[in-house]
């Protein structure tokens, strides 16, 4: 039955999401974004919280219980009727969490990426030895950014151990985080089938950090460069399949991304909800009236161009709860996935920016956070796949053209 | 012209029976079931009376709303209402098993019988009359009517009308206009009709002919607003009205028989049941850029006198504001259903079209338009499934029926330019449908009424 409306099942859930938002992201926003690069110290006892909460897991930005498809994990039994599951319940509550704030958000100890990537591909010794431990991921390198086949950075085997070498650069969390999963090509003669991922622990003698950069936004999440030098790891260490197989590997390893695309999607939704949020407080406070029945021609200039956010906003909300959905009911769904990240990624931009302009100064002063809202925002149309590359996923899908021909 | 025609025939007439054929016989067994059950027959009453249908045409007409049949007026006991539907409590965009057969049934007949004549239909400005009588048979008109009353389902039924609005625009947006026309006076009625309104008048629309019957709330003027209506309902003596003033782009002007019409009454929009034989109605054809198979027409109201029994829905504003909203949702359906239509044309055309030695898919900034094009689709499309189930549960839907319009407005109409872009100066031209989809989209944000969901 046609419904598009938030799970009920979810409400507690969404509801402690927001007060944590409301009580501990929100009013150490400022002082982050101010403060780069200082460790926000309120966030451990987040995570003891977490922890300890049922269901915590959806309240990080690296949701490792993403993309297994199914409701409550796999133990219940499949009645094969309707599912809201993690994926969608993830996404929702990371919605509440980037209201409060996405680059908190984005340095929740123990929610990196690296550990969607963990959950996805590690086997079962691995997600015990892993468990608990917070990790980054590190892929983009200073030549190859969207282009992630091309990656250069290279791991050769020694023994029972494998030597990276390389250079890694915007590694979210890199400098907090326990582990990072680094991306490097066994055999670069096999091209893009020779990408594997390792887990590297942040001592190793040989991931050195370079620097950590100064950015737009989402300041209070580091964005780490490392040097990766003669760095010995294990090949217990090495994630999924050791061999080169030229039929698949790649797709295997970019599947990560088909499940946190909606993620980076809730992300945008959370960071502009708490734009529109703000600015609607604002205009009704200057005595303009939100009446949804009037013709946009009839109202006020403000109040037209309000709507207009709102409805690009749910928008992209509803296909990023449809992406979600279909994960959850194993329906394929990588087109919708792009399709979701696209619209909240531009939309996310677009919205938080205009409601800076509709606030006049008081948009643009640090005194609000609609400025850094409008600044957090942008990278959400960026990072975990470009506007352009989510473009090209669905039209290749659509289109059914080989990244050969559509390139 | 006045025509007569014989409904039953059809449908069928070689009876070679495609695929399309059975599954639209599958929805009508359906709804069939659905019609014979209840007090459909109790209520089977009807004078039959001659029916005239006026055909607008590319000449135009004029004419006094003088057709149509003897409505005798009928008591009834208490209204009946579909029942909201129930909430599971889940997110889930899967039809009910009964919206899955309606929208095979309705898209079967939108791409055998509707699309095929779209052209035509658009150069003739109307509709073919054995076309709006499959149509009929199909049961648009029993979407929107309770059940008790001979209606086809048993709840709510915004969603439902919305899939079958989409499925139907997938084929031609004018012509889904044409067909569903009536279906908006009967939800009118099922909806805001008091026991007498439902007994005179819902068992024509859930019978075997159909009268042809419009929701007019449009005037002729600029910047309209829906709530602030020029056209004047008055109060007499008799505690009946006058109403006096204009209505444009009303759907099948010509031939309906009955009009659900919105005119300011106290200073406030309200709704008015009013036959087309009425003394003071008239009707001018008035072909616009596009929904042309529609037959739309100026109305005009020159002191037509009302019984009191015509008021609808009791003058309350909420009513009335409903009625905006459901209809703007039914635009913003027609929207999904022709975007769906300008997608499927225009991803094989630019697969195939060469230029500079490959297909122009291969360039980015062809194959971009495409995946905004399926973007911003889904996005009008979930937004009004939103809106449809939240009327169909009775939550409050004023917010979502506006993200609809305003989606609507703004991207299905790029979607149609874009169409028109993507195949060039070809596009431009009526060897393909797009030029008719960009000229029909422009209609969906801007419209209000003559569609209810």
């Amino acid at each position: 039955m046609i419904n598009l409306e938030t799970p009920k099942k979810f409400k507690p859930l969404i509801s402690q999401a927001n007060m944590v938002a409301q009580e501990l992201l929100r009013p150490n926003s400022r002082k982050y974004d101010i403060a780069e690069h200082e460790y926000p110290v309120e966030l451990d006892m987040l995570r003891s919280l977490i922890d300890g909460m049922e269901d915590g897991a959806a309240m990080g930005a690296g949701a490792a219980g993403v993309g297994k498809g199914g409701a409550d994990g796999e133990k219940k039994k499949d009645d094969g009727g309707v599912k809201n599951g993690t994926n969608l319940s993830t996404a929702l509550s990371i919605i509440e969490m980037c209201w409060g704030d996405a680059g908190l958000l984005l340095t929740m100890p123990g929610q990196g990426l690296g550990n969607s990537a963990i959950a996805a591909v590690a086997n079962e010794e691995q997600l015990e030895r892993f468990k608990g431990k917070w990790a980054a991921m590190a892929i983009t390198e200073p030549e190859a950014g969207s282009d992630s086949a091309s990656i250069r950075a290279t791991a050769v085997k020694d023994g029972d151990h494998y030597i990276l070498n390389g250079e890694k650069i915007f590694v979210t969390s890199g400098e907090r985080a326990d582990v990072v999963v680094v991306w490097a090509n066994v055999d670069p003669s096999a091209g893009r089938a020779g990408i594997k991922s390792f887990v590297v622990e942040r001592d190793n003698p040989g991931l050195k950090l370079d620097r950590l950069e100064h950015k737009l936004g989402i300041r209070a999440s580091d964005t780490a460069n490392f040097i990766l030098q003669d760095c010995r790891v294990h090949e217990n260490n090495l994630l999924g399949d050791p061999e080169v197989r030229t039929d698949k590997g790649f797709g295997g390893v970019m599947q990560t991304f088909d499940n946190t695309r909606p993620l980076v999607a809730a992300m945008a939704l959370g960071c502009s909800r708490a734009a529109l949020d703000e600015t609607r407080k604002l205009l009704e406070s200057a005595g303009f009236e939100i009446d949804y029945d009037k013709p946009s021609a009839h109202q006020p200039g403000c109040v037209a161009e309000f709507i207009e956010l709102e409805s690009d906003w749910e928008a992209a909300l509803l296909l990023t709860m449809e992406a979600a959905w279909m994960a959850d009911n194993r329906k394929p769904n990588s087109v919708q996935a792009s399709m979701a990240k696209a619209k909240a990624g531009r939309s996310g931009t677009d919205i938080t920016l205009r409601c800076v302009k509709l606030a006049g100064s008081v948009g643009y002063s640090e005194n609000e956070l609609l400025e850094k809202w409008s600044r957090d925002s942008k990278i959400l149309d960026i990072f975990e796949g470009t506007q352009q590359i989510q473009q090209l996923i669905i039209a290749r899908q659509l289109l059914g053209k080989s990244s050969s021909e559509l390139k | 012209m006045a025509t007569n025609t014989t409904y039953n025939k059809a449908a069928n007439k070689n009876g070679n029976k495609s695929a399309a054929d059975k599954s639209m016989a599958l929805g009508l067994r359906a709804l069939n079931k659905f019609a014979s059950s209840s007090t459909i027959d109790k209520f089977k009453l009807r004078k039959p009376a001659e029916k005239a249908i006026y055909q607008a045409s590319k000449n135009g007409f004029k004419a006094a709303g003088a057709v149509g049949r003897q409505f005798a007026t009928k008591k009834g006991d208490k209204p009946a209402r579909q029942p909201n539907a129930k909430s599971y409590g889940l997110f889930d965009l899967t039809p009910t098993e009964e919206q899955q057969m309606l929208v095979e049934a309705f898209g079967d007949f939108a791409q055998s019988e509707l699309k095929p004549i779209a052209g035509q239909a658009d150069h003739d400005c109307a509709a073919p009359v054995e076309l709006l009588a499959q149509s009929t048979e199909l049961g648009v008109t029993m979407i929107g009517v309770p059940e008790q009353l001979g209606g086809a389902v048993d709840e709510r039924s915004a969603v439902t009308s919305t899939l079958i609005t989409e499925a139907l625009a997938h084929g031609d947006m004018g012509l889904a206009v044409a067909v569903l026309a009536p279906a908006a006076v009967s939800t009118a009625l099922g909806l805001w009709g008091d026991g007498d309104q439902q007994a005179t008048y819902l068992p024509e629309f859930v019978g075997e002919n159909v009268p042809a019957a419009a929701l007019a709330v449009m005037e002729p003027r600029p910047v309209f607003d829906p709530f602030k209506l020029d056209t004047k309902a008055t109060r007499n003596m008799d505690g009946g009205f006058t109403l006096t003033g204009t209505k444009s782009l009303v759907p099948r002007g010509a031939e309906a028989e009955l009009f659900v019409i919105a005119a300011d009454l106290d200073g406030k929009p309200a709704l008015f049941i009013v036959e087309s034989k009425t003394d003071g109605v008239g009707l001018t054809s008035e072909p616009a850029m596009g929904i042309r198979a529609a037959a739309t027409a100026t109305l005009t109201l020159e002191d037509v006198k009302l019984p009191a029994g015509a008021l609808l829905g009791d003058a309350d504003p909420a009513v009335y504001a409903e009625c905006i909203r459901l209809g703007r949702i039914a635009w913003a359906a027609l929207a999904a259903g022709t975007g769906r239509a300008v997608q499927d044309y225009v991803i094989p055309y630019v697969n195939d079209r060469q230029a500079f030695g490959e297909p122009i898919s291969h360039r980015q900034a062809v194959a971009f338009m495409v995946s905004n094009i399926a973007i911003e689709l889904e996005g009008i499309r979930l937004a009004t499934y939103r809106a449809a189930s939240r009327a169909d549960r009775g939550d409050d839907f004023s917010r979502e029926a506006a993200i609809a319009r305003q989606l609507t407005a703004k991207y299905g109409m790029q979607i149609g330019s874009d169409g028109v872009q993507l195949l060039g100066g070809h596009g431009y031209i009526k060897e393909h449908p797009v030029e008719r989809w960009y000229r029909d989209l422009r209609a969906a944000g801007l419209m209000e009424g003559v569609l209810l969901v």
